[in-house]
């Protein structure tokens, strides 16, 4: 049952993700990222992390993917961006030899021995708790200077975001250079 | 019987399925997009070692990386629409001022 799972959410995932990256379209490979990262909470779920897998569809389904679909309104998204991909030999050789590399140096060190949960010195069982209660009890005490300073990188983003975005808002796109340059030489007039 | 070998390849292959985006794409958006595959990859990878090894630190772990993920986006996106606002267009071939 967990093996169908595993490869079910594994192929999902993975033909998801390969849209993202070689589809021509940015609104067909935002759509195909935000299917893919509701199916990534399912391995959340199937590996005991409920809250994380609770925090991965709020945060980057509902708050990340809607942010770029929001972003995306200021592009021009109908026009395709004319990418200068040069496909060289030289360039393919590289992302291929460079995948292959990543996969055989993350599972060969792990091909000889079997890690299996060992659940004696398991943290649920020393709390005695489910998954997001430990999850609570461990945020709040061992990381919480970690956890306020996040809050705190969250706010000045936040700050962040809205300042570079509504900076001269009420300026139409296609006037913007006429107006800035009749600002700038309005002030120049004035000195 | 699915290992903690199977999630680490899964996590390898998505890692590697970003890089090969960030390589390979020139549109700027499509990096955010082939980042946000990256960061997702090393999550999973975070917390199947959370599981079999029974140790919550994997699981904080990934929580921190989605809050830095979460700021990166809105930061980014922020200067993107800048960018676009500016110049007119998202290509990566926009930002090369040097020709060298």
């Amino acid at each position: 049952m967990e093996a169908i799972a595993f490869y079910l959410f594994s192929a999902i995932t993975i033909g998801m993700f390969a849209i993202v990256v070689f589809s021509k379209n940015a609104l067909y490979a935002m759509s195909a990222l935000a299917g893919g990262m509701i199916a990534i909470s399912g391995f959340f779920f199937m590996l005991d992390a409920d809250f994380l897998g609770a925090v991965q569809i709020i945060v980057y389904t509902g708050a990340v993917m809607a942010l770029y679909a929001f972003g995306m309104m200021f592009f021009d998204t109908t026009k395709d961006v004319k990418e200068n991909i040069k496909e060289t030999k030289i360039v393919n050789a590289l992302w291929i030899s460079a995948v292959v590399i990543l996969v055989v140096i993350v599972s060969v060190p792990f091909l000889s021995d079997q890690v299996l949960l060992d659940a004696s010195t398991s943290d649920y069982k020393v709390i005695g708790a489910n998954n997001p209660q430990a999850v609570g009890i461990f945020l709040f005490t061992k990381y919480l200077v970690q956890f306020e300073l996040a809050a705190v990188m969250l706010l000045v983003a936040m700050i962040a975001g809205i300042i570079l975005v509504s900076k001269k808002m009420d300026i139409s796109l296609t006037t913007m250079d006429e107006q800035i340059e009749k600002e700038e030489f309005d002030i120049k007039e004035a000195k | 019987m699915i290992t903690l070998t199977h999630y680490l390849v899964l996590s390898g292959i998505l890692f590697s399925i970003g890089l090969a985006g960030v390589i390979r794409r020139k549109n700027l958006l499509l990096l955010f997009f082939s980042t946000e595959i990256m960061l997702n990859a090393v999550n999973i990878g975070f917390a199947a070692v959370a599981k079999f090894y029974g140790d919550l630190t994997g699981q904080m772990v990934a929580f921190f990386i989605i809050a830095v993920a979460a700021s990166e986006v809105a930061v980014g996106l922020g200067l993107l629409v800048l960018w676009y606002k500016r110049n007119g267009t998202i290509d990566l071939e926009s930002m090369q001022e040097m020709k060298g």
